[in-house]
């Protein structure tokens, strides 16, 4: 065979290889997220078969209607749930990005007096695991009043999301030329206007990303949650997937259906989202 | 269009002084080029005219204003940046005209100026570009056109062209000029080439660790250095300097070779003075092939053996070796050499320099 011919095997058969990688790496990644779907849909016999049952016998949306069929009918509050999650996790998501803005600004541009020491305690923070939080400050929301409230959750979830979007935002800002800001300045803008006109339509990528891992930790978070909150008032969606725990028994159909329609929500904002995700908006700004 | 005056200006930066306390007085309409190596102080100097920069001392005055405390958008400059720094999410159409954009014109008024800078630069076709989309030269171009849009008092260009290939250099280099012609504003351009300034400035202010060390027109700055530093500065292939021992009339240097005192230096000098000889290359020279038609009055002639040659097709540099170390000379209607051969050079004394080995100073009146 010449040696053409076998180089262009060679090609095809590493593309083919690549492919099944990729294939199996990805089906790695979604089975839970698949597995979740269709346990949802099946009843609990079969999802707690052995050996598993990997193709349904038998399809229901039962658990949805169940789950909104109101108290005493198999059914949550899940409307209030989602309400909490969506009201704690996109103000909490606000809160932090703009602080990560403002902060992540302050790291990237200024030079000021324990500027490294800062940083680091703020990444120092997050390697504390949430859990180990929740008796502390348990007690201190017991003590100030706030346990089971929004702003309880809302407090937490900004201060364990704010060294992130700092250390993310930090990034995309040292990203953008330092020269472009006192270009516009020059132009006429003072240091605010440089920044809204100039500098965060270059960093929005990056408060983007920040703003989405920002959110995901909120809507997904549970070991905080479950210790603050107590009642409709302020339980979220993941804390209420504990409501399909009885004694004795649990109800693992519902709390997939309720898994899921936790995840549509956070799977919407993603992709709306993801469009603003694009990197290298910089290029073309300096030198070339 | 205004007069620039610079009064003491002084740059500290903590305790580090950076640029002690220059004076400069630039006129309306004048081209002036800061020059220096790097770290010498010209760009915090420029920045610092910009209002990118606070000042530590001294006045800034911009046509008979005193900025030092005004922001940047107040001073009714416009700068040119190394990197160009034009807005990457916008278009050529909307980089130019962003200034008027945040001045609040009417859209009237500013597409017709940013038709009019865009005509001057030839950026007509890259309007609807963004800056991604286009090459070195033509980003320059906006960076350009973006500055002449708002019509300022004073362009500053701080090494607009170093970050381009050399023949785009020259290019853009004769662009500038025409574009100062046009114009016909104060322009203050800060580069580390000196080929650059002595081409585009009507005056080049020569700058050495954060000192101004000479301001002059290029002809004064080559022909008549105030200092050792702008000998060596100015010229390419820059001044051969060397440093010599005054005895008997003559220069002794120290590798044992001497030349003939130069007349007009007689009277300034006295045994045993520690000096530093100079001489452009154009002014030594292979005999025959110099500059000068032959009228020369202080003429010293050596032969000397050749060490390398750099053929430039018109010309070509010969380094000749004298007193142990290499010596560069210009040789105009070139012959073939090669290293090792002996030719006659000759030294024309009345044109050479004297600094002193102490204070760096010209010994010339």
């Amino acid at each position: 065979m010449d040696e053409n011919a076998s180089a262009r095997l060679t090609r095809r058969a590493l593309t083919v290889a690549h492919r099944v990688g990729l294939f199996l790496a990805m089906l790695v990644i979604c089975l839970p997220g698949i597995w979740i779907v269709l346990s949802s849909l099946r009843p609990t016999v079969e999802i707690m078969a052995k050996p598993p049952v990997w193709i349904p016998q038998q399809l229901s949306v039962d658990a949805y209607v169940a789950m909104f069929s109101g108290i005493g009918k198999g059914g949550i509050p899940v409307l209030d749930y989602f309400r909490n999650s969506l009201i704690i996790s996109v103000t909490s998501t606000v809160i932090a990005v703009a602080i990560g803005m403002a902060g992540g600004y302050a790291f990237a541009r200024y030079r000021f007096r324990g500027k490294s020491g800062m940083f680091l305690g703020l990444m120092l923070t997050r390697t504390v695991p949430g859990i180990a939080l929740s008796l502390p400050l348990f007690f201190l929301y017991v003590r100030l009043g706030i346990i089971d409230t929004h702003i309880g959750m809302i407090l937490a979830y900004v201060a364990l999301n704010v060294p992130f979007t700092i250390w993310l935002i930090d990034g995309f800002f040292r990203q953008v030329p330092k020269d472009l800001a006192e270009a516009a300045q020059i132009d006429g803008c003072t240091r605010w206007q440089a920044f809204w006109q100039v500098e965060f339509p270059l960093a929005r990528p990056g408060i983007a990303s920040a703003a989405i891992f920002a959110f995901l930790t909120c809507w997904n978070e549970f070991a905080l949650a479950s210790q603050l909150t107590r009642s409709v008032n302020s339980k979220t969606l993941p804390v209420g997937l504990l409501d399909y725990t009885a004694e004795f028994t649990i109800d693992w159909r519902g709390m997939c259906a309720l898994a899921v329609v936790m995840i549509i929500p956070a799977l919407t904002l993603t992709y709306i989202v993801q469009k603003h995700l694009v990197g290298g908006l910089t290029s073309g700004a300096v030198k070339g | 269009m205004a007069t620039v005056s610079l009064k003491q200006l002084t740059k500290r930066y903590g305790n580090m002084e950076i640029v002690h306390g220059i004076d400069l007085e630039i006129a309306d309409r004048e081209f002036i080029a800061l020059v220096g190596p790097s770290g010498c102080g010209k760009s915090t100097t420029l920045r610092m005219i910009a209002g990118l920069e606070d000042i530590s001392g001294g006045m800034i005055d911009i046509g008979g204003r005193m900025v030092n405390d005004l922001p940047p958008r107040s001073r009714n400059i416009s700068m040119v940046f190394q990197s160009y720094a034009l807005y990457p999410h916008m278009t050529v159409r909307e980089n130019l005209g962003f200034s008027l954009k945040i001045a609040g014109a009417a859209k009237d008024d500013m597409d017709r100026r940013v038709a009019e800078a865009s005509a001057i630069l030839g950026l007509d076709e890259l309007l609807e570009r963004r800056p991604s989309q286009l090459s070195g030269g033509q980003r320059q171009r906006v960076a350009m056109g973006r500055a002449i849009v708002r019509d300022p008092d004073v362009f500053l260009f701080d090494e607009p062209l170093s970050n381009l290939d050399a023949k785009l250099r020259t290019q853009m280099r004769t662009e500038i000029k025409k574009l100062h012609a046009k114009v016909k504003s104060t322009v203050i351009y800060v580069t580390h080439d000196q080929v650059e300034a002595m081409t585009l400035a009507d005056r080049i202010v020569i700058m050495r660790s954060g000192y101004i060390e000479q301001v002059g027109t290029p002809d004064e700055v080559f022909s008549r250095p105030a200092t050792h530093f702008v000998a060596g500065f100015i010229g390419s292939p820059p001044m051969n300097l060397h440093e010599a021992t005054v005895s008997d009339g003559r220069l002794m240097f120290s590798g044992g070779d001497s030349l003939p005192l130069p007349g007009q230096f007689k009277s300034k000098t006295a045994a045993g003075d520690k000096v530093v000889f100079g001489i452009r290359p154009d002014d030594f020279y292979p005999t025959g092939h110099g500059l000068s038609s032959g009228g020369e009055t202080e003429v010293h002639r050596v032969e000397l053996p050749v060490s390398i040659t750099e053929p430039l097709g018109n010309e070509t540099l010969v380094f000749a070796e004298f007193n142990g170390t290499d010596w560069v000379s210009r040789m105009l209607n070139p012959k073939p050499l090669k290293a090792g051969d002996r030719i006659g050079m000759s030294f024309d004394l009345s044109r050479a320099h004297l600094f002193s080995a102490e204070t760096g100073k010209s010994l010339r009146s």
